[in-house]
């Protein structure tokens, strides 16, 4: 994992072989490994691809991560939907090895891994813990807890392979001809991407790559870069699409999927939302509640909130 | 173990031990870091975003709630960030909270509204997003109202502690909210802890403050007060008073200054519980009847046994409260001797509790078809009545008491701390049961303000086994215990409140273990100090059962009740 440089493919790109360094440093009798299938952002999609069509792949992963840490026991953290269309199937593939399937009760935030730990314990509605201790340390019912995305599993089976070709899942939505989800050279440029895949547009357009909602606005003029995040990118008509609209519908989301258990995600968003509806930002209220977010939000998904909105703002109004 | 280490707070060395979080650090070094959503009751909230810090060498702001100290850290409390953070975050806080300043229980020591000053705040800076949202009304004795409600999660997380796990947090209109459950196995019991333990007032009693003045000029009537046994201790804070600092000269000047000629300690209430519970106990272990007996004082406790778990009802004492005896007495005993038709008298019960204003509504705690007592206030709301008539219980000259129904025993006091009513009944049965006096009056083992305590008792050859618990949750332990052996205990005091009633729900806020600890000292050093140290030692009680207790209907009508299974009372409002 190291040589290949695989990193933690659910958005926060971390070092796939760190994290699983700090796992095996952490002594315990008892572990849980779990592969995250919350895939609770818009736009994005590849977990599902893998969980139609390779599961085999996925469980390998998890397999050689039962292997590396003995007497462990794993998880596969599902969406509700994806729960519902491949437990058995995913069953059958897991035959007598240690690993549940389960079923998500929440949304996005339930992809955050202190969420998800509060969620296999049953602890409704879960909220997200004070780090640290990180999951690796203390995670599901105090034990350590190694997390990682259903994507980065599928690669690990593909590096013990030696099959791994350095690349990654990325889904294409919005307006292309050709929407759906491609496995791709981690290093190919989003023009590249768009271009391979017959999906560059001919109109004027932008994208929002990484996540559907928390993911950066980028215009066509700024497609050479790598697309970062959950690897989605999400095509949009600058003419056509309304900026105002685009924002309430990531304000909407944010709004549905957070806890509303910090001051500044809770009511932050909620005073977006209403400049949003107003069509117009107050500029220095808005910076300050940029700020907060930033700066004082208790977890990822409150800190991540501004990015998506300040580029939009800089660059499509 | 904890590790000694340094840190720098605002560049000034301070030493800490590993494991402590910077507010920790700060708090015990009075370096004042604004926070709301942090009680040392509860574990870390992480919720209202205010008590940030910078620390050196980590990038942005950090809550200094939950970030725990490292040797050598730099910690700075004040920069632009800081102030600009807290100021928004602030704005955001006071946008979702709808003031009523006057009537608040914080009107006093409002944190925010201090907040809102220091950090140059404008409160009204948006709309109140809650305005119009709803008030959840708690029986007789809570309110709730969600319109001031900031969302940290301290009542919350008090009731799940506390062993009820009645609120909770539920998804309404685009919202997480605080709510009352509505599931049919939860109720509230009034405890009132969710009360003191919520930093901006979005609870209150029922009738706090709009209230106080309901009977104090009822025409034609003779309007008494009583009040309890730890108010004594608990009063003086709501005059700038030091914690502890016992008043009841004090109280009753000011009671006695408010217009009222008559007021009665509850504490001779509380002796004559003391004889008939320790008669009861005694009897239950004679007879063979179902042992261990419960205390019934504390209403709430006994409102969680008559919902949650009606079976242990044979085990509570019939044995009324102090507040309902005394009431009872006061209008049939006194009624007489003052030659006053007993449904001319109001009876207002200063009580250290929410719970109490349940209480006086039980239709078995009437006597001769009237209320025992009238109404209750909380020791807040008589704070409140004497301040809006510009009496300082500060400045007052004590008085001394002069009526009988004023000089209860030492045990009768003590009542107020948690194992107080143990330790009372305890030295009444070992009189009762050997003729003798308990060599050692103070039962160290059950005194103090943590959760659980046990002893076991030797009395003329008995040993009897008990425990002393506050907290529901505490008392849950109990009932375990006695699933798997059904003779551990014979004996079960149960406060719901932490710390027995000078930690209730009608006491003042701010509440913590500190304030526990002086509140009920001051109820032990009454107690040290008096000589009459037994409830059957005290000539007032020896005068009534003598005069008035001879009468077996009469002991039955004032002194006794009953208990029924009870149905769910609380539902969210729409």
């Amino acid at each position: 994992m190291k040589t290949a440089d695989l990193r933690g493919r659910g958005g926060a790109d971390f070092p796939t072989h760190l994290k699983w360094q700090m796992f095996a440093d952490t002594i315990s009798s008892q572990k849980y490994i779990i592969a995250n299938g919350s895939e609770g952002e818009p736009n994005v999609l590849k977990d599902g691809y893998i969980l139609k069509n390779h599961p085999e792949l996925l469980i390998e992963g998890l397999k050689i991560a039962l292997d590396t840490f003995k007497g462990s026991e794993a998880f596969i953290f599902l969406r509700r939907d994806y729960y519902k269309k491949y437990k058995k199937k995913l069953e059958k593939v897991i035959a007598k090895l240690p690993i549940t399937v389960f079923r998500e009760h929440g949304g996005y935030l339930s992809g955050e891994e202190t969420v998800l730990c509060e969620e296999i314990e049953k602890n409704l509605p879960a909220r997200p813990r004070t780090r640290p201790p990180f999951p690796g340390q203390a995670g599901v019912y105090g034990l350590p807890t190694l997390i990682n995305n259903i994507e980065t599993f599928y690669y690990v089976a593909k590096i013990a392979k030696g099959e791994y070709k350095k690349t990654r899942l990325y889904s294409i939505t919005g307006k292309v001809p050709h929407k759906g989800v491609f496995e791709l050279p981690v290093n190919w440029s989003i023009a590249k991407i768009l271009e391979e895949t017959k999906n560059t547009p001919e109109f004027d357009y932008f994208v929002q790559i990484g996540g559907g909602a928390s993911g950066d606005v980028l215009l066509s003029s700024e497609t050479n870069k790598l697309v970062s995040g959950s690897g989605a990118i999400v095509v949009y008509d600058r003419e056509q699409t309304d900026p105002w609209v685009l924002m309430r519908t990531w304000i909407d989301f944010f709004m549905k999927e957070n806890c509303d258990k910090c001051t500044p995600c809770r009511e932050g968003s909620y005073r977006m939302l209403e400049m949003i509806k107003e069509r117009e930002f107050d500029k220095k209220v808005l910076e300050d509640l940029f700020f907060v977010l930033e700066n004082t939000s208790y977890c990822a998904l409150g800190k991540s909130i501004p990015l998506p909105f300040r580029s939009a703002i800089k660059k499509l109004l | 173990m904890p590790k000694k280490i340094s840190i720098y707070i605002d560049n000034k060395k301070y030493s800490a031990q590993s494991g402590q979080s910077i507010l920790d650090v700060a708090r015990h070094n009075n370096i004042e870091i604004t926070t709301l959503c942090h009680h040392p009751d509860i574990k870390i909230q992480g919720s209202c975003r205010l008590c940030l810090v910078e620390i050196k060498d980590k990038k942005g702001l950090h809550t200094s709630c939950s970030t725990k100290v490292a040797d050598g850290m730099r910690v700075v409390t004040n920069s632009k960030n800081i102030t600009r953070a807290k100021q928004t975050n602030l704005e955001l806080i006071f946008a979702e909270h709808c003031e009523e300043c006057n009537d608040c229980i914080y009107n006093q020591n409002c944190t925010i509204r201090e907040y809102a000053k220091k950090f140059n705040v404008k409160i009204t800076k948006y709309t109140d997003r809650k305005k119009g949202y709803p008030i959840h009304k708690f029986g007789p004795s809570l309110e709730f109202d969600t319109s001031k409600c900031i969302d940290c999660g301290l009542c919350v997380d008090i009731c799940k502690k506390e062993g009820v796990d009645f609120l909770e947090f539920k998804k309404n209109r685009k919202f997480y909210e605080v709510c009352p459950s509505s599931k049919k196995d939860k109720d509230c019991i009034y405890c009132g802890q969710c009360l003191t333990h919520c930093p901006v007032g979005a609870f209150e009693g029922v009738g706090e403050f709009e209230d106080v003045d309901k009977y104090i000029n009822a025409k034609g009537k003779t309007v008494v007060f009583q009040f309890a046994p730890s108010i004594r201790s608990t009063i003086g804070e709501e005059f700038g008073m030091p914690v502890g600092s016992v008043v009841t000269g004090k109280l009753v000047a000011g009671i006695k200054a408010l217009g009222i000629e008559h007021v009665f300690d509850v504490c001779v209430g509380a002796d004559i519980t003391t004889i008939e519970e320790a008669t009861e106990l005694i009897d239950r272990i004679k007879e063979d009847k179902p042992l261990p007996m419960f205390t019934s004082c504390c209403p709430a406790w006994v409102k969680y046994v008559e919902f949650f778990r009606p079976e242990m009802m044979p085990n509570l004492t019939t044995v009324r409260s102090p507040q309902v005896i005394m009431g009872g007495l006061i209008k049939t005993y006194w009624a007489k001797e003052m030659k006053i038709n007993p449904k001319d008298i109001i009876v207002i019960g200063i009580m250290p509790c929410v719970a109490k204003k349940y209480e006086i509504e039980r239709s078995q705690n009437k006597i001769n078809g009237m209320k025992a007592v009238d109404q209750v206030m909380t020791t807040r709301e008589l704070a409140h009545l004497l301040r809006k008539k510009k009496i300082d219980l500060k400045t007052i000259k004590p008085e001394v008491a002069k009526s009988p129904l004023l000089k209860p025993s030492g045990a009768g006091v003590i009542y107020g701390a948690s194992g107080g009513v143990m330790e009372s009944a305890l030295r009444a049965a070992y009189k009762m049961m050997t003729g003798r006096r308990m060599p050692k009056l103070q039962l160290e083992e059950v005194r103090g303000i943590q959760g659980f305590k046990k002893a076991k008792i030797k009395v003329a050859g008995k040993t009897i086994k008990v425990g002393v618990v506050n907290g529901i949750a505490n008392a849950k332990r109990i009932l375990t215990e006695l699933e798997k052996d059904p003779h551990a205990y014979d004996y079960v005091e149960v406060m719901a409140c932490f710390g027995g009633c000078i930690g209730g729900g009608g006491q003042p806020v701010p509440v913590s273990d500190e304030i526990r600890k002086k509140r009920s000292a001051g109820l032990y050093s009454v107690d040290n100090k008096e000589k009459i140290r037994s409830a059957d030692e005290n000539p007032i009680i020896g005068k009534l059962y003598k005069e008035f207790f001879n009468d077996h209907k009469n002991i039955h009508s004032v002194c006794h009740t009953s208990f029924s299974r009870k149905k769910k009372e609380v539902y969210p409002s729409k």
